[in-house]
């Protein structure tokens, strides 16, 4: 037998060979190293968050409070509360003109972060093609890749204002394309949909038999009375399609952790037998508030959406003031200014900023290769915070020019 | 309600820039819009929000309830506006239900809020009765909550 010798040492290598191949192929997001040099620069204006500055509106707050008074402390079923899972076919029928059935059509998630999960696990076999759009939210590449299939990126261009064109998306569409996935409005450009674009991937999901994704997390946070049909609306794609939506953005719920799937009987018989095994149910907590959120929070919703409208309309107009030229993006909170007349890189840029500025902003890589040349500014920020990250910004630019 | 007023009703302190940066109009816009509403009545002033704990006032302030006879031809309209031209009256509401007018007074203590309801208002012809609540504590003012929520609970990057 060996001497016993210090664990903590001899162990620390090869307790990182024991973790799977797979999941140490993963790289490190770019997102987590910012966010560290982020912490340690100490007191930043951040317009690097992806989450609402509001918190939750109160009376979503107090159905919470009052649901952990009385008691409602148990699971609940798998799919989840039946109650919710009709607030949900109802708010959607409304919203998105689809309608589904709360019975067998709707699950309850832990956010859209775990409905993507699901549905990239019960649909994908080794090797399966998933189509998506960069810059992009950050999670879908890797939950695709984790499910063991194969991300296949489509680029959006400036040009643009980063939309997808379907043209762009037929050619990359191989035999062993299964699924597009969609995230309009986008995190992290704001970019918006064009409705003939939209039909004309829906042609393509047709043609050639693909499921498709759509992530609306953002589909409430729309400007200039612009109205966005979800792909599921669209003749013949309810059949074949997964929409996604969450509490997370639009009622300021982010840390309540809840989100839904609606798709056809098969598919979500299909992700709720590894939401069984794997989460059981959503808290029950939050999917009493999610009630409260769905049958009685459109004025507040409608009040933090007038918010995001005025700094959208701030921060756009202050950026392209600073010579940074910045497209006026349709939804969700974010703007994407491309920073390429200073002549740096997306992560000098962001680096330089902090440390020049206190001001924290998202190097456009973190969200894929083609968000090289721009930064992503989260504009959920109070507006005198706002204001002053601007006129930082400003001068940083002035300074920088290239 | 027009964007515009909406946000003076938030923070009138902004720049007529600021304003139009906000909501996508030029300044000229704003300016006119502006002076239209100040001149017609619908904006009647700007005020600030003040936690009267902080500036350690000695003043009081009362809610009254004012039951009154209506009068032929004009309602509450002649002697609710009677009360409200008294300085001490800071926001005087018709109500529904239990009581006619709803007098917010203030003044510089006890007595003289006693004084006022005593001598000005009960003596109106038309005042049948009144009952007076002095206001003890502010949780929460025109929106405002005394004690805000405090912020920067957010982690400074996330996806
Ligand atoms: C596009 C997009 N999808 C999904 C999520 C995750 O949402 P949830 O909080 O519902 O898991 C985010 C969060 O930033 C997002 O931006």
């Amino acid at each position: 037998m060996k001497p016993p010798t210090d664990p903590s040492n001899s162990m620390s290598s090869d307790i990182q060979s024991k973790i799977a191949d797979r999941i140490q192929a993963i790289p490190r997001s770019g997102i987590r190293e910012f966010f560290e040099l982020v912490l340690n620069a100490g007191d930043v204006i951040s317009l690097g968050v992806g989450e609402p500055d509001f918190a939750t509106p109160w009376h979503i707050r107090e159905a919470a409070i009052y649901s952990l008074e009385k008691g409602q402390t148990s699971y609940t079923s798998n799919l989840g509360l039946l109650e919710l899972r009709k607030s949900i076919a109802k708010y959607v029928a409304q919203k998105f003109s689809v309608a589904y059935d709360p019975a067998k059509e709707v699950i309850v998630t832990v956010g859209v972060s775990e409905a993507l999960d699901l549905a990239f696990r019960a649909l994908l076999n080794p090797g399966e093609e998933v189509i998506y759009h960069e810059p992009c939210y950050v999670s879908y590449s890797p939950t695709i890749y984790m499910a063991h299939g194969v991300p296949v990126v489509v680029e959006t261009q400036a040009e643009d204002d980063f939309a997808l064109r379907a043209s762009a998306v037929e050619k990359c569409i191989t035999p062993k394309t299964k699924v597009i996935m969609l995230n309009f409005p986008t995190n992290p450009t704001g970019a918006v949909m064009d409705p003939k674009e939209l039909q004309g991937i829906a042609d393509l999901a047709i043609k050639h038999d693909l499921i498709v994704i759509t992530d609306e997390i953002y589909s409430e946070l729309l400007y200039d009375d612009r109205t966005h049909p979800s792909i599921a609306a669209l003749p013949g794609m309810k059949e074949r399609t997964i929409l996604m939506h969450g509490f997370s953005k639009a009622f300021a719920m982010t840390g309540f952790r809840l989100g839904y799937a609606c798709a056809p009987p098969a598919l979500t018989e299909a992700m709720m037998k590894i939401h069984q095994y794997s989460m059981l149910c959503a808290s029950i907590t939050a999917q009493v508030a999610a009630v409260e959120a769905l049958e009685h929070g459109a004025a507040p919703m409608e009040e933090m959406r007038k918010a995001y409208w005025r700094r959208r309309n701030l921060v756009v107009s202050k950026l392209n003031g600073a010579g940074l030229k910045t497209f006026q993006p349709g939804g969700a909170f974010y703007a994407f200014p491309d920073i390429r007349s200073t002549g740096m890189t997306s992560r000098e840029f962001a680096t330089r900023l902090l440390e020049e500025e206190k001001v924290a902003v998202v190097p456009g890589t973190a969200f894929g290769k083609a968000g090289e040349g721009f930064v992503r500014a989260c504009y959920a920020t109070a507006e005198d915070q706002l204001a002053i990250a601007l006129e930082r910004v400003a001068a940083f630019a002035q300074r920088h020019r290239g | 309600m027009d964007a515009l007023l909406d946000l003076l009703t938030k923070d009138s302190r902004l720049s007529v820039e600021d304003l139009a940066a906000r909501l996508n109009l030029t300044a000229a816009e704003v300016q006119a819009k502006v002076a239209a509403w100040e001149a017609d009545g619908t904006i009647l002033g700007y005020q600030a929000v003040i936690d009267p704990e902080k500036t350690h006032s000695s003043g009081v302030t009362a809610l009254i309830e004012v039951r009154l006879t209506p009068e032929r031809g004009g309602g509450f309209d002649r002697l609710a506006e009677r009360v409200a031209k008294f300085d001490q009256v800071k926001t005087c509401w018709l109500m529904s239900g239990g009581f006619d007018l709803a007098v917010v007074v203030e003044a510089g203590s006890l007595q003289e809020v006693a004084r006022f309801v005593a001598e000005k208002l009960s003596t109106l012809g038309g005042v049948l009765s009144t009952v007076t609540h002095f206001q003890l504590k502010i949780y929460k003012q025109n929106g405002f909550l005394s004690t805000p929520a405090p912020d920067g609970l957010r982690l400074p990057i996330t996806p």
